[in-house]
Formats: structure tokens, C-alpha cells, sequence
């Protein structure tokens, strides 16, 4: 059974045993949470339902936030969308925004799925759902391919973090394009090795990239950083799936991960003092926040 | 760490450590005053206080103190279910000395005219650090079902609880004893591996040195 403490193990025990990164996954947590497969299965899917509403919610909605400084981007992407207004295709766009959907419902204290955390929450269902659709897969399928996300998730978690107070932007919608570049490359019948290498790849794009939420508020630029994020995931995957391969393993990427984090200065890593949040103009919006308040 | 740790939890945004864990702070504070509130003094501190708006964190810790859970929309519109049920809340913002940068005092009185407050922080992840109940220093994280046993420092207190809980088949994991002096305030924190049923609850809450019961479930 995996301790998930490497990527690589992972994959030589899928490997080894002749099945997807999925049913190691699946085995080692009927062991750990002495339930069933069924039982797994039956939890995730419902945690499937609640990304399919907030995507949902996201996409029909002008709402904006109670801070007023987010809101309508999901909503604004699928009208120009509609008229032919974009450049990226069907997949581009459908990724995009609903990737802005479900990070805008979290702004806007709706509920959400934290993926591996509430502010990088748009990435996994936005990759899976759009993918599902594009190739007809089955909900079963996605939600198999959501404990391999899940398995890739840990990893990262264990070997380096997932949390952007401690790691930056790269650890929340990094680890949330890792996990999702994997999942849909085996979601789409990529082999155990495609996995690794799909998130590798979506890892080492964005080592370095630094938390910097304005007025400290999971908004600018986190929901922008959620439908880039969810392309960056695309991206990996179709490299992977072509065959091509990251050179740097999936592990010592992810251990980089973890040292470039531990070097980042704290005032990028959420405490809102650097990057965007110290421009004048994020300064000028966060006074206005804190006057709210008075 | 499970599945369900990094594919949730399934929560009302948009922080888990700002909203998710201020709704617990609320929650926990509820629980351990054991009837509905009627009066609420909210203290914040750090990152709370500078982003409660933003992140709705005065929404999430009303949302707590009225029972809500953390993955209930109804947290939106806690403010305006709070004032159809007579609660009432004011928030105050504060400084507080070495405190973690997530962090209120929450002072509750109920219908009964009994009051507790409540010293605590959200530590990530919708975790939380309870650091003080009243009067005494505490270290609660509610990661596991929690058992709060509020009792009078007396010999035998301890073995009453633990005798009890032994004969139930209930396995104590953590367990930790405090008191404000000797023979004063007591209070026992205990973690356990099996779930503690609402009768187990009132038997424990009729053993002599006990005064007040309370059970957390975990996350």
C-alpha cells in the first residue's frame, strides 16, 4: 500500500500491478478509512455533484462579491463565447470558464469543493467536466479519475505543501493543475507513466509563483489564477498524452516546489503585503475593503 | 490525510481558514453553551479582523453560533436568520497579545442567562485551535471526537470519567487534564477513537464531580 510519499511509487505499484493509478489509490483507502470501494465511489461522486452545481451557479450568475471587487467573469466569458467573440476553440473556453465559475461561487460564499483548497477550487472540476463532455466519458470514469487527482494531491501535500501561506500560489493552483493534468490524462486512458509526467509538467510551469491575494481576499487574482491554472492542466496533459516526457522526475519536481517555497519571501506568500497586493491600486481598493468595516 | 482531505472538504467559501474554520470557531462555541444564543460579544483579532468582511467571517462565526455547519449555504444569510431568532451580535476589533494572526473571543450567553466564552484561531484548512474556554488555558483541535468535560477538581474525577467510558468500549486516544487551582475549575479534553452517543453524553454528565458535558464531532 502507498504511504504517498512519492509519485513514483505510485506509479511502479500501478505498473507492477497491471492497473490504473486510481485503483491503488482506491485500495490503499479502503484501508485507511475502513470503507468500501462502493462506499469510496458513492462519497466522491457526491463530491462530484457539488463542483457540477457551483459550475452551474458560477455560469448564470452577475453576482458579485460581498467585497464588490469580483464577480461576472464567467458569466462575461460564456456571453462572448456565445457571439464568437474568442480565439480558443470550444475546449479553451468551456475550461476557462468554468474554472471562473466555481472560483467566483467561492468568492461569493457559495458552496464549493476545496481542490486541494478553496482558493485554487475551479481547476479539478473545470478539467474534468469540460474533458468528460469532449470525449464522451462517463461520470463513473471522471470520478474513478478524481481518486487518482486525489492520490497525486497527497503526494504533493506530503512532500512539499499545498497551502499558499506556506508555499505560494504555485502550491494552491499548481498542485490543483498537477492533480487534475493527471487525473484527465488517465481519465482519457493514459498510461500510469503519462500520469507522472502530465504532473510534472503542470508543476514546473508555475514553480515561483507567488501568492499574493489583494486586501488578503481569496479574489485578485486568484480567480484569474484558477482558469490559467485549469489551461496550464490542459496543456500538461496534451504534452503527456503525445508522449511527451518531463526529463526532471515528478518527484524532484515536486521536492523543487517545496524548496522555491521555502525561499519565497513571506510578504508573497498570502500575507497580502507583496506582488499585486502592494501595487497602488490593489492598495487603494484594500482601504476602501477595510473602511467597509469601520 | 485521506481522499476527502484533498478533494474537500465541501464548504461555503471563499477561505477555509477565514470562513470553513470561523464557522467551527461558532460551532464549537454553541456546543459548549448547550442552548441557543441570545447574546453574542465577538472580539477579532489579526487577519480576522482586518478581512472579516471580505471573507465573511462574521457571517461564518453567527452562521456557527446558530448551529449552521460549514458546508450549509445558509451562512450567506446568517446575519438575517440571527436577528429572526433574537440573537443578537456586535463585533469588536482587537489586538491581542502573542495570538495567532486567525483569531477570536467569542462570549455567548443563552436563554438561560448562562454565559461561556471562548478563545480560539483558525489555523488552515479549516482547522482549529481552541486555546481557552472561560477561564482556563485549553488546547482543543476537535481533529477527533472530542469529549469536554467541565468538572470540579476533585480525587476520583478523572477515574469516574475514564471508568465509564472504558465499560462503553470507548478507546481514549488523546486526553488531557486542566485546572484553575487546586480543588477549582476543572476540565477534562478528551479524544476519542469511537463516536460518543447522546445517552453516553447525559451518564457522563450525571457523574458526581461533572458539571457540564460536551461533545465535539470532528471535521
Amino acid at each position: 500500500m502507498s504511504n504517498y510519499k512519492s509519485v513514483q511509487v505510485l506509479i511502479d505499484e500501478a505498473l507492477a500491478k497491471e492497473e490504473p493509478v486510481f485503483q491503488i489509490v482506491l485500495a490503499g483507502q479502503v484501508q485507511e478509512q475502513a470503507l468500501s470501494k462502493e462506499e469510496l465511489i458513492a462519497k466522491m461522486t457526491e463530491t462530484y455533484g457539488v463542483m457540477e452545481a457551483a459550475m452551474h451557479n458560477g455560469l448564470n450568475s452577475q453576482t458579485k462579491s460581498s467585497s464588490g471587487i469580483s464577480g461576472g467573469a464567467a458569466y462575461t466569458l460564456n456571453q462572448a463565447h456565445k457571439a464568437g467573440k474568442t480565439i480558443g476553440g470550444d475546449v479553451l473556453d468551456k475550461l476557462l470558464m468554468r474554472a471562473l465559475a466555481v472560483s467566483e461561487v467561492n468568492a461569493c460564499m457559495g458552496k464549493i469543493v476545496a481542490a486541494p483548497t478553496a482558493g485554487s477550487c475551479g481547476i479539478v472540476p473545470a478539467v474534468l467536466s469540460t474533458i468528460k463532455e469532449e470525449q464522451e466519458i462517463s461520470q463513473e470514469q471522471l470520478v474513478l479519475s478524481m481518486f487518482t487527482a486525489a492520490g497525486l494531491g497527497i503526494v504533493i501535500a506530503n512532500r512539499a505543501t499545498v497551502s499558499g501561506a506556506e508555499g505560494g500560489c504555485q502550491a494552491e493552483c499548481g498542485s490543483a493543475a498537477a492533480m487534475a493534468a493527471g487525473a484527465v490524462v488517465e481519465m482519457v486512458g493514459g498510461t500510469p507513466r503519462m500520469v507522472g509526467h502530465a504532473c510534472a509538467m503542470a508543476l514546473k510551469n508555475v514553480l515561483g509563483l507567488v501568492c499574493d491575494p489583494v486586501a488578503g481576499l481569496v479574489e485578485i487574482p486568484c480567480i484569474k489564477r484558477n482558469a490559467i491554472g485549469a489551461a496550464n492542466a490542459l496543456v500538461a496533459a496534451n504534452l503527456a498524452l503525445a508522449g511527451v516526457e518531463s526529463v526532471i522526475p515528478v518527484d524532484e519536481v515536486i521536492d523543487a516546489m517545496r524548496s522555491v517555497g521555502n525561499s519565497m519571501a513571506s510578504a508573497l506568500k498570502e500575507t497580502a503585503e507583496g506582488g499585486l497586493a502592494a501595487t497602488p491600486t490593489a492598495q487603494a481598493l484594500a482601504s476602501k475593503i477595510y473602511a467597509m468595516q469601520e | 490525510m485521506n481522499v476527502f482531505d484533498v478533494i474537500g472538504p465541501v464548504m461555503i467559501g471563499p477561505s477555509s481558514s477565514h470562513t470553513a474554520g470561523a464557522v467551527r470557531l461558532g460551532l464549537i462555541t454553541q456546543a459548549l453553551l448547550g442552548e441557543p444564543v441570545i447574546d453574542a460579544v465577538i472580539e477579532l483579532h489579526g487577519s480576522f479582523a482586518r478581512t472579516y468582511r471580505g471573507h465573511g467571517t462574521d457571517k461564518a462565526i453567527v452562521g456557527g453560533l446558530l448551529g449552521i455547519e460549514t458546508d450549509d449555504e445558509r451562512i450567506r444569510n446568517s446575519m438575517d436568520i440571527a436577528s429572526s431568532q433574537g440573537l443578537f451580535y456586535r463585533f469588536e476589533v482587537v489586538e491581542l497579545k502573542d495570538a495567532h494572526p486567525n483569531t477570536a473571543i467569542i462570549e455567548v450567553t443563552g436563554q438561560s442567562g448562562k454565559s461561556v466564552s471562548v478563545l480560539g484561531s483558525s489555523v488552515g484548512g479549516g482547522n482549529i485551535l481552541i486555546r481557552r474556554i472561560n477561564h482556563l488555558g485549553v488546547e482543543v483541535t476537535a481533529q477527533y471526537e472530542t469529549i469536554i468535560v467541565a468538572h470540579t477538581d476533585t480525587p476520583g474525577a478523572v477515574a469516574a470519567v475514564t471508568d465509564l467510558l472504558a465499560k462503553q468500549l470507548i478507546n481514549i486516544a488523546q486526553m488531557k487534564v486542566y485546572r484553575s487551582n487546586r480543588g477549582g475549575e476543572a476540565m477534562m479534553v478528551i479524544e476519542t477513537d469511537q463516536t460518543i452517543d447522546p445517552a453516553l453524553s447525559i451518564l457522563l454528565g450525571e457523574l458526581l464531580p461533572v458539571r457540564n458535558v460536551t461533545v465535539i464531532e470532528p471535521i
